[in-house]
């Protein structure tokens, strides 16, 4: 199967997506900080430069400006690497966007270990956690080119912060060109009576993978996408849990705070069943992205295997 | 002077007036952190006759319409100096000044820290260094409206210690927003100590010149010139300017001035009794 998935850039379909609404969202204007070719904002700076602010690596103050234009009726989408779009100004975050509940849009690129070489300090592994910490926000994690366009889309037509999570590397194309993006509600990819495997991200690829090699192990595994982690679909993953009787979580994110504790939560209080998890269990290295995916744990086999557990654990 | 006087939802204050009034609203400030048992009252002090300036004689805006589009902003970045907006507020007419003894309490909308629930306040606050980025915000909204709004950010000394706050003095001089005014509230005292001891600050106006702002300074007390320098702000803009208003914390109360022990607490019954007598 992931042989046909042709590899598409998320940060690149996002530049592209931006300078597709300028016409239709007057308001939207675009903050960077120094790193505007790397996010692909570039495109819009060198085509709307009146409409376009940078701001330097100087994260504090991207935000903090970012929300006085959001509190004069403007749309700013702001956008840094996640590291320092989320770790940096997470106060400004907190006090000016969220608690001032403010129209402003934080996409931001190289996410997780997809970022590859650069090494850990350029790891986002810790931005879901925090950003779902904030009540205010609304948070996607995309699982391909597709999806971003929409999500990116729906952020610009949709009052109220977001936070939107790209990716360093090409991932692959799961979704037709008709697929239809719903917001904070799952997608149900694979129907499958024994097991449910709930992805975010690039591990939703991964996830399918994954129920191909369950299938041929007679294991039969429903998978659904959550790119929407606030608000999370609880009713969805709730019937998966009581129809399936198991969970696996998979995440390009660290083990504490991401989906898997998401998914935890709304499986305890709703359909207590055996849950396991894939994702980052700390720090990582520099290395290219489809090595740290292997070192780390976050291939089709580890995900397989971990629903092979959840499935052994049914009913102790 | 570009006094907009018909605009402030009916009063109509000659700077003669403006010394009776600053007595009245900071008897409300007093009364305000009292009745509430927990407050700030001496950026309070320090910072009131700055707002009464802005509110009374200097800004264009309508109490009646807090949200209309042509008005001009005030931000409030040392949002813990909330009595003495809300004193000005109150008294302008954003919200009856009854609920000025609902301060801190539970279902008010007039928040420990300023927060935009309360009608007239802009911008959440209550952590240090955001409010001249977010008025650098509102300046650029402004610019790209084609509206001739000024936006006012009022920081404190000790808030300068902020690194946000030159990040945001850096870029409204490269995107020159010369719209937007910063006025510091020079009162040497932050939270612990004065500010010599806690940050050394200075030189400050050349702090400021160096990152390409205009620099004035003023008798944050004396309303002539207060007046005069607001009005200076406003004329001539070529590049974002910055008020360094000398002022005095705890203004006006004898045992509260220049008292780093009166930042952050309310006076006691006794306290309360001695400061309203000097303040009648």
């Amino acid at each position: 199967m992931a042989a046909q998935w042709k590899m598409a850039s998320t940060r690149q379909i996002y530049g592209e997506t931006l300078l597709e609404m300028a016409d239709s969202f007057p308001d939207l204007v675009v903050l960077g900080g120094d790193l505007n070719v790397s996010v692909f904002t570039h495109l819009w700076r060198d085509k709307y430069p009146e409409r376009f602010f940078d701001f330097g690596p100087a994260e504090q103050n991207l935000i903090g400006v970012g929300a006085g234009l959001a509190a004069s009726g403007k749309i700013p989408f702001v956008s840094t690497f996640s590291v320092f779009g989320v770790g940096r100004p997470f106060d400004q975050l907190r006090v000016l966007v969220s608690q001032g509940n403010l129209n402003l849009k934080l996409v931001c690129t190289h996410a997780g270990i997809l970022t590859g070489e650069d090494g850990m300090s350029a790891h986002g592994i810790e931005d879901l956690s925090l950003i779902c910490a904030l009540p205010s926000f609304t948070v996607i994690s995309p699982a391909d080119t597709v999806e971003t366009v929409q999500a990116v889309e729906l952020a610009a037509r949709t009052e109220g912060p977001f936070y939107i999570r790209l990716s360093r590397a090409a991932t692959p194309v799961i979704h037709d060109a008709d697929y239809q993006f719903n917001l904070g509600q799952a997608e149900r990819l694979r129907e499958g009576g024994d097991v449910t495997i709930i992805a975010t991200g690039v591990m939703v690829s991964v996830s399918l993978e994954a129920a191909d090699l369950l299938a041929e192990a007679g294991v039969q595994a429903r998978v659904l996408n959550v790119h929407t982690l606030k608000p999370v679909d609880v009713p969805t993953i709730a019937a998966a849990a009581r129809e399936t009787g198991a969970v696996v979580t998979a995440e390009e994110h660290y083990l504490h705070g991401g989906l898997g504790s998401i998914v935890a939560q709304a499986v305890g209080q709703h359909c207590p069943v055996p849950v396991e998890m894939v994702a980052l269990q700390g720090y990582s290295e520099s290395a290219r992205a489809e090595e740290l995916m292997v070192k780390c744990g976050l291939t089709p086999e580890k995900v397989k295997d971990a629903a092979l557990k959840a499935v052994s654990r049914k009913g102790g | 002077m570009i006094g907009t006087d018909a605009a402030v939802g009916g009063h109509n204050y000659s700077v003669s007036d403006l010394p009776a009034l600053a007595k009245e609203l900071r008897r409300d400030v007093i009364q305000t952190i009292y009745t509430a048992g927990s407050g700030h009252p001496g950026g309070s002090l320090s910072e009131l006759d700055i707002l009464i300036s802005l509110y009374f004689r200097v800004m264009r805006h309508n109490p009646q319409d807090p949200q209309w589009p042509d008005r001009d902003r005030f931000i409030l970045s040392k949002g813990h100096a909330s009595p003495g907006f809300y004193a000005v507020l109150a008294r302008a007419g954003y919200f009856p000044k009854e609920e000025l003894a609902t301060y801190r309490q539970l279902n008010s909308r007039i928040q420990g820290h300023a927060h935009p629930m309360t009608p007239g306040v802009e911008m959440n606050s209550g952590s240090l260094g955001m409010g001249l980025s977010f008025a650098l915000g509102c300046a650029l909204a402004a610019r790209l409206d084609g509206k001739d709004y000024l936006v006012y950010a009022l920081l404190g000394d000790g808030e300068c210690d902020e690194g946000e706050i030159w990040e945001a003095a850096m870029s409204a001089a490269h995107h020159e927003a010369t719209n937007l005014v910063a006025i510091v509230d020079r009162n040497r005292i932050q939270n612990d100590r004065f500010t010599d001891q806690v940050m050394r600050l200075e030189p400050l106006a050349r702090k400021w010149r160096d990152f390409g702002w205009r620099v004035l300074e003023t008798d944050g007390h004396d309303f002539e010139a207060l007046l005069s320098t607001l009005d200076k702000a406003r004329r001539r803009r070529t590049r974002p300017t910055v008020i360094i208003a000398n002022t005095v914390k705890g203004k006006g109360v004898s045992f509260m001035e220049n008292n780093p022990g009166f930042h952050g607490r309310a006076p006691n019954a006794q306290e309360f009794e001695k400061a309203m007598e000097e303040l009648a």
